[in-house]
């Protein structure tokens, strides 16, 4: 079974050989293979004008893809950890979101921007943040967040395909990880803004990205055990969303727990509630609906504290627990 | 009780300035030491960034710094910390994340500022601190309080676009900053050579109107010179300089390094540059200390850093209750 770096690597790979116009760049993604090992063994097979080491220039890097992508080609840029792409941000905000709109048209910019995000390393505040939110907020981005390896293949292939810019935001705590499914081998695209029913149940629905997706899976065994059975959806991709097998989940079970790593303030799952509690299934919500999410506050240093800082499998079972036998 | 200046001056000026410098040189060497067997034990998390074979520049350049002069340092700022005058307790409890640690173990290794000797703080990104530096300098002249900041950082973090607006600001404002580019060759794989068209990084100045100088970063005593003088020039409303101190990480970039990037042989040619045998063979040549006076120099830093590491591992852990309550400063 592949981890999750291996399958972004083989996504990488495949869309490098067959098409010339992508490649690589990034701070360390040479020799290096990566500050997360994603792209080792890459400079060997392409060289070094297809696997691009920069300089510390983020926003010169990143405006540099934006300049390539408008020229013909499909780069890949990959920000050594997502905090740092707060130094890039004119260029993915205020560039590559709004040139083919603002400019009727005339361009586009198919580029993806690769990060890893994310708490756990205890690298602290500067290096464990989940950014999603800083993009979502952007009309003119895609923001894909994969859970599990074979999502993340799939879904990259179709990032790098896509004729506009793409953030991409890996969980560095997935990246040695395999998920729950082989990865299928060869060039099979996944399509972005579709949402995907992870698990299936008649009690609960949880909708959950990135790592509380495994999480929120845990939380779905053990209550399955107790007689309790929830789905769970991951939306993939949270800009744009697909709303589509969540309402028709909540429909069914009537409860809805979202769960994020990233600060309850802000944040995708908050839309989630929103499009819920303005929808048709409104009248089947037979619970309120309950939200897990990071702590407001930057991400700590030392263990006991980053763990407190985020949802824990404890959280997200004890929030589930709650709904499901508060509200029969 | 206001804290007293460390030790200022030229470190072969008397033997208590050779003995300063060789110790805090020495301290910051067995402070890694200690910083990579926790690490190796497991006592310690996340990630640690060693300056072994840097230990000149930090303590050179403090050592032309009185104790109201401030600092900005790096992600590689262990070095900086100790020879700006920091508590080595508290900082060893701070990588142990322990309630005592100077960020109360909310902020590691990468965060560890000290306002009592003038530490603005180490600092996870790359370039951040030169802007700070170049604001605190800023400060220092609308107060008219003489202060001088020093902003220690990386090769590359000339390469952000931080260090040039800084620089350009910091040099039409004359500001009482100086900026001290530590050159260890790399910045994480990225070599100098691939990383710049330049021979010279201090020759970046030039284009902001900044002198700068490149002096050998592994001498204590050219690092102190050219401190010295940048420092005299920012104190007496001259404008900052960019020193570019030459010198080399013996370490792995950080803990998951694998070295791809660079030889063998060029760290252990390195490795005979070192800047502690280079500045014993100096103080030797001047007869300015014993041999038995620089071992007994040598055991107090290991004896320091032990008694810091035993203090630490007592300590409370820091505690997750009132992390919220935190994130503001609610004193108006
Ligand atoms: C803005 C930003 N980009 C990238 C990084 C990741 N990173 C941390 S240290 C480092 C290398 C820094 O090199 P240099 O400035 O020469 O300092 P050194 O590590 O050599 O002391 C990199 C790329 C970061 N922390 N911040
Ligand atoms: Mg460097």
């Amino acid at each position: 079974m592949l981890t999750m770096a291996e399958a972004v690597r083989e996504a990488m790979t495949i869309a490098m050989e067959e098409r010339p116009e992508v490649f690589l760049m990034g701070e360390d993604v040479g020799v290096y293979g990566g500050a997360f090992g994603v792209s080792a063994g890459m400079y060997e097979k392409f060289g070094a004008d297809r696997v691009i080491d920069t300089p510390i220039s983020e926003l010169g890097y990143i405006g540099a893809a934006v300049g390539a992508a408008l020229s013909g080609m499909r780069p890949i840029a990959e920000i050594q950890f997502s905090d740092f792409s707060a130094q890039a941000m004119d260029q993915i905000a205020n560039q590559a979101a709004k040139i083919h709109f603002m400019l009727g048209g005339a361009l586009h910019v198919p580029m993806v921007i690769r990060a890893p995000q994310g708490s756990g390393t205890g690298a602290a505040a500067q290096h464990s943040q989940i950014v999603e939110n800083w993009f979502t907020n952007v009309p003119g981005l895609k923001v894909v967040v994969p859970s599990n390896p074979a999502d993340a293949k799939g879904l990259l292939l179709s990032a790098i395909d896509d004729p506009n810019p793409v953030v991409f935001l890996e969980h560095k705590l997935l990246y040695k990880t395999p998920g729950w499914e082989p990865v299928p081998e060869g060039n099979a695209r996944i399509p972005l803004g579709v949402s995907r029913v992870v698990r299936t149940g008649k009690d609960l629905t949880i909708v959950a990205t990135g790592i509380m997706v495994k999480k929120s899976l845990e939380v779905a065994d053990k209550l399955s055990a107790e007689g309790i059975e929830v789905t769970v959806i991951d939306p993939r991709t949270i800009s744009p969303l697909d709303m589509s097998t969540t309402f028709e989940s909540v429909d069914l079970t009537g409860r809805l727990l979202v769960v994020q790593e990233g600060p309850s303030h802000g944040g995708f799952i908050n839309e989630v509630i929103a499009q819920v509690a303005g929808s048709h299934v409104f009248g089947s919500l037979k619970a309120p609906i309950k939200k897990v999410a990071g702590l407001n506050i930057p991400i700590p240093y030392a263990p006991q504290l980053e763990k407190a800082a985020v949802p824990q499998v404890e959280d997200i079972y004890a929030a589930a627990n709650e709904i499901v036998k508060t509200w029969r | 009780m206001a804290p007293k200046d460390l030790m200022i001056g030229h470190p072969l000026s008397s033997k208590a300035h050779a003995k300063h410098a060789l110790l805090y040189m020495w301290k910051i060497r067995k402070f890694e030491d200690a910083v990579e067997d926790l690490f190796g034990r497991g006592m310690m998390h996340g990630t640690m960034h060693l300056s072994v074979g840097q230990e000149a520049s930090p303590t050179g350049v403090c050592m032309a710094l009185k104790i109201t002069d401030q600092i900005t340092s790096t992600h590689r700022g262990h070095g900086h910390c100790i020879a700006k005058g920091a508590d080595l307790t508290r900082m060893i409890a701070e990588l142990l994340g322990k309630e005592i640690g100077y960020c109360g173990g909310r902020g590691g290794s990468m965060h560890i500022a000290d306002v009592e000797t003038g530490n603005l703080g180490a600092n996870g990104i790359v370039a951040g601190g030169i802007p700070i530096a170049t604001g605190a300098a800023l400060a220092s002249k609308l107060q008219k309080n003489e202060n001088v900041v020093v902003s220690f950082f990386g090769d590359g973090a000339l390469n952000e676009g931080a260090f040039h607006e800084a620089a350009n600001m910091a040099a039409i404002w004359k500001l009482p900053v100086v900026f001290v580019c530590e050159n260890n060759k790399y910045g994480m794989s990225n070599s100098t050579e691939k990383a710049f068209a330049l021979e010279n990084l201090a020759d970046r100045g030039l284009g902001y109107g900044i002198p700068g100088v490149t002096v050998d970063g592994n001498d204590v005593v050219a690092v102190y010179e050219a401190a010295e003088q940048a420092v005299q020039r920012a104190r007496n409303s001259g404008g900052p300089t960019l020193i570019e101190c030459v010198t080399y990480r013996w370490k792995g970039h950080s803990r998951s390094d694998k070295n791809l990037y660079r030889t063998k042989e060029e760290i252990d040619e390195w490795k005979t540059k070192e800047p502690i045998a280079k500045f014993m063979s100096l103080i030797h040549e001047k007869n300015l200390l014993t041999q038995e006076e620089m071992d007994a120099v040598q055991q107090q830093a290991t004896d320091e850093i032990i008694a810091a590491v035993n203090e630490s591992v007592k300590a409370k852990a820091a505690d997750p209750a009132g992390l919220e309550a935190a994130v503001f400063n609610a004193v108006m």
